[in-house]
């Protein structure tokens, strides 16, 4: 373990990106960028009706527009064993194409494919589809009563996906009962979107001449999206060669197989030219991952001094059509066994029931590891319900409750083992930059005033890095991660690993962990990503999983260049090998001051005087395979005002106090924290995806599924603590996902503070001014009505 | 269609379908991919260019062919020889961006402000860019990427001031 005492080579420099050069001018490689010749152009069709049974399709005014070369339908790629795919994590499959009917509005019924994307766009409006509707079923509780059963394919005739459970059930209801102090609510963390600005598409590529197909696709996770279409389609996996380009941004999204890239496959397998699939803007927000729609039901218990009892969640979610929850497939509800966040529950207890409803599949995780937001969400709402409840501060309940500086490793009562934190500091940072107690003074004079100022507090965990393979796999594939270096002659190199990142910065801080473990200059080492066919086998990017997981792997697969390198230095320096100590980032001799050699000059030595009798060349693979999880964690704290007479807030202040361990790049790290602070405030304040009560998308563009813009996204304030993960190579945990996690409590608590004087204790997501205004308003009423 | 326009200073002449949005007739007919799609509502602003020096448009709000006889500067149009545009020198410094996607659309978009506005305060500059979504970085690195542009235009001034 390292930590960052002393000055460093490379890591933790603000290293400006190596991959802004090609952004700025304009000369990025996305997907949409890439023509290749003769390549046509893929249009979908989609299902006005959320519920219906197909009665027929007639493409064959589609097949007249100019231009059209093919009309794919359910059928046609049932003939090829390709109407429906597996799930993420193969306990479902789902339509690529709708076969009987269909059970989504938007739903992919049909594709076009024609010579440019205007005829396909035009024939796909042509595609005559006769429809029987039938009645949706939109809510996850009229789901559960199974009235009307969604799912005809499958055996179990119910709606009923699965239940889930952790903990001591008969424990908790005994110690909730025991209580002093007990809260019950029903909170909604809504269904939205991750949304990245680049929609999903790709481009298939069947090469006739040599049996390969390529395909260029918007992916998170290359490597194991090419196994899936292998297992899938019985094409050899070796003839199949994916290339993930430069990334628009992904936060999840990214990580599934959705139907246009199979149809363009299968249209590229038939038609032997490359098949383009770009998404539209509503197609992605219609059909594409969706995240959250978890309505939990949290209950905690606590004596009367503010010390907890027990934690018990009990969750309903929505999952739409088909279950295709991106999640570890020994976690169904991902890593919601957080729950207990970063607090000394003696006793909790949490279950999940998923239902199929007809809205679109999903349950992907918008800049998350894994169901975290749900459950931080939940627990740090939680608290502040309890703190209300007891009239004690939200601060000095967290502090009551924290797991102890010194109880690491902490084993929660829902079976994670914590690596390291400190909360009590990184908290105490945090009041100190907002100077917590002066503001609690001016909300007092502004609540004299009668002015609406509120402070909300989120000191969340983050469990991230999945992950060790004993307990992580993906339909079966382990989770572990890779990296491969090889060193030049000349003392530069390039660094491969099986991640892809989106915007990260892997291309900057990949080189800088490999430049600092050999003493190399991070600016001669590139890093490649993202082709199948050279980067050595990983599970992606996503999770926060790329510094805990190929993070680990870089720095080993390093430290296997610097053994090596060991060996020649000595041969180098006719020593023995025992002699030579690596000391201020290059070779020396024990006891023999002066006689050194730099890592570039063994590199040059290693393919020009190798050691006699072993092995050329200065080159590593490694294959890491992590001991654990690692745990992020944070103090975040919000200052809003609400205006009684619109029902806008406006967020004052916003302080973030991260933990994310020994920090590579810190530039890099505080850009990943503004970015996600403000996904955490879209999610708060503004985005929602709502269906009708006729199964009717009421989100289906950025004018109704809105984005947070310059004017309204707040200045950020950070801060840091550093606890390094004891067990990770390089004491990392991971940063880019921990402000979307921890941020929207710390809103939701700021707004519900600010009303806590007209008796509002709970709103649900997203907090409108009309919600708000609403709330404000039915207060009041009751106010007076009972005065 | 007959399409005449000059972008980045070369003149094109194209003969395109009426329909043809300016940002497909940059991507595809120019093969200038700087200019990005976000979206299909005139919303996400990735598709900024500047019209005749200092508009910032949409370029997915106008027909290739109401560009005729104009000028339009791309992304691509910035670096003059091989040396970097300052806004870009600024977004690079400054870390402001990370996916790149809207970058191209917050230059041109940046560029036509300082034209009008060389001296923008950071409530004018977030005014400005208003039009440009981006997912990755809350916006703060743009501001002071702008900002260190617009310092850079006007330190001459202040020393003959």
């Amino acid at each position: 373990m390292t930590t960052t005492d002393k000055p460093r080579h490379a890591i933790g420099l603000s290293m400006k990106r190596k991959e802004d050069p090609r952004f700025i001018r304009g000369r990025g490689r996305y997907v949409d960028d890439i023509v290749l010749p003769n390549m046509l152009h893929l249009a979908l069709v989609h299902s006005p009706y959320p519920h219906a049974r197909i009665k027929n399709i007639d493409s064959t005014a589609a097949l007249a527009v100019p231009g059209v070369k093919a009309v794919l339908t359910g059928k046609d790629l049932e003939a090829a064993g390709l109407a429906w795919i597996p799930t993420f994590h193969g306990y479902d499959k789902q339509m690529v194409l709708a076969v009987g009917k269909v059970l989504y509005q938007y739903q992919e019924v049909a594709g076009v494919v024609a010579e440019t994307r205007e005829a396909a766009h035009d024939g796909a409006e042509l595609v005559e589809v006769d429809y029987e509707p039938l009645d949706p079923v939109v809510d996850p509780f009229e789901a559960r009563k199974d009235t009307i059963i969604l799912r005809d394919d499958r055996e179990n005739k119910t709606n009923h996906i699965y239940h889930w459970e952790v903990g001591a059930r008969e424990e908790t209801d005994k110690a909730l009962a025991a209580s002093d102090v007990h809260i019950k609510e029903r909170i909604y963390f809504q269904r939205c979107h991750p949304a990245p600005l680049e929609p999903c598409g790709g481009i298939a590529d069947m090469n006739p001449a040599t049996g390969r197909l390529t395909i260029y696709m918007t992916s998170q996770a290359p490597h194991a999206h090419r196994t899936v279409v292998s297992l899938v389609t019985g094409i050899p996996e070796d003839k199949i060669h994916i290339i993930s380009p430069d990334i628009g941004g992904g936060f999840g999204n990214k990580v599934p197989v959705y139907p246009g890239y199979v149809v363009a496959a299968v249209a590229s397998v038939v038609l032997k030219v490359p098949v383009k699939w770009i998404e539209t803007r509503t197609e992605n927000l219609t059909t594409t991952g969706f995240a959250r729609d978890y309505h939990m039901d949290v209950e905690i218990g606590a004596d009367k001094d503010g010390k907890v009892t027990a934690l018990k969640v009990g969750t309903v979610a929505d999952h739409g059509a088909f279950d295709a929850a991106a999640d570890p497939t020994k976690y169904p509800a991902g890593l919601f066994g957080i729950v207990t966040g970063s607090y000394d529950f003696p006793h909790a207890f949490t279950e999940l029931d998923a239902y199929f409803t007809n809205k679109a599949p999903g349950g992907v995780a918008y800049r998350c590891s894994f169901r975290v937001t749900e459950a931080s969400y939940a627990i740090e709402r939680g608290m502040d319900l309890l703190a209300g409840r007891l009239g004690m501060d939200a601060v000095e309940l967290r502090r009551r409750n924290f797991v102890g500086k010194d109880q690491f490793p902490y084993r929660s009562q829902l079976g994670f083992v914590y690596d390291s934190g400190d909360y009590h500091a990184t908290l105490d940072k945090a009041l100190e930059a907002i100077g917590y107690d002066t503001l609690r003074k001016e909300q007092a004079e502004c609540r004299a005033r009668g002015e609406l100022m509120g402070i909300g507090i989120s000191t969340f965990t983050e469990v991230v890095g999945a992950g060790p393979s004993k307990h992580f796999d993906i339909m079966g594939i382990k989770m572990f991660d890779s990296a491969e270096i090889r060193i030049h002659p000349t003392g530069s190199g390039i660094v491969r690993a099986g991640t892809r990142h989106q915007g990260q910065g892997h291309e900057t801080t990949w080189a800088q962990i490999v430049a600092e473990e050999l003493g190399l200059d991070p600016q001669n080492l590139i890093v490649e990503e993202g082709d199948t066919d050279t980067a050595p086998y990983g599970l992606g990017t996503y999770a926060s999983r790329s510094t805990p997981v190929a993070g680990g792997a870089l720095a080993l697969a390093s430290r296997k260049i610097r053994e090596k390198a060991r060996k020649i230095a000595a041969h180098v320096l006719e020593v023995a090998e025992d002699d030579v100590e690596w000391e201020n980032y290059a070779f020396t001799v024990k006891g023999v001051p002066g006689k050194t050699i730099t890592m570039k000059e063994v590199a040059f030595a290693a393919y020009t005087n190798p050691v006699p009798g072993t092995e050329p060349g200065l080159e590593a693979t490694f294959y890491y395979d992590p001991p654990n999880m690692t745990f992020p964690n944070g103090a975040y704290i919000a200052v809003v005002s609400v205006d009684p007479e619109t029902g806008e807030t406006k967020v004052k202040r916003f302080v973030a106090v991260d933990d994310c361990g020994v920090v590579i790049n810190p530039m890099i790290v505080e850009g990943q924290i503004h970015g996600g602070l403000t996904e955490g405030y879209a999610i708060a304040f503004m985005q929602e995806i709502r269906y009708d009560e006729g199964g009717n998308h009421m989100n289906t563009n950025f004018t109704e599924y809105l984005v947070p813009t310059a004017v309204e996204t707040p200045v950020w304030e950070t801060g840091s603590t550093v606890t390094p993960s004891p067990h990770h190579p390089i004491g990392a945990k991971g940063v880019g996902e921990s402000p979307n996690v921890g941020s929207p409590a710390a809103f939701v608590n700021a707004v519900m503070d600010a009303l806590s004087p007209l008796g509002i204790t709970h709103l649900d997501m997203p907090l409108t001014r009309e919600k708000v205004w609403r709330a404000i308003r039915d207060a009041k009423a009751a106010k007076a009505a009972t005065a | 269609m007959k399409v005449s326009v000059k972008v980045n200073g070369t003149q094109y002449e194209r003969d395109v379908e009426p329909r043809m949005l300016l940002s497909y007739f940059l991507r595809e007919e120019l093969g200038l991919t700087g200019t990005h799609v976000g979206c299909d509502s005139s919303s996400c602003g990735c598709c900024v260019v500047a019209l005749d020096g200092d508009r910032a448009v949409k370029s997915c709000t106008m027909f290739a062919v109401m560009a005729d006889g104009h000028e339009i500067t791309t992304v691509e149009g910035l670096e003059q020889g091989a040396v970097l545009h300052p806004l870009q020198q600024g977004f690079w410094d400054q870390h402001g961006l990370q996916c790149g996607y809207c970058t191209p659309g917050m230059l041109m978009t940046s560029y036509a402000l300082l034209k009008h506005n060389p001296d923008p305060s950071d409530t004018e500059i977030r005014e400005a860019i208003s039009g440009n979504l981006c997912r990755c970085t809350g916006y703060q690195n743009i501001v002071k990427a702008i900002r260190q542009e617009a310092d850079v235009i006007n330190a001459p001034q202040e020393k003959s001031a």
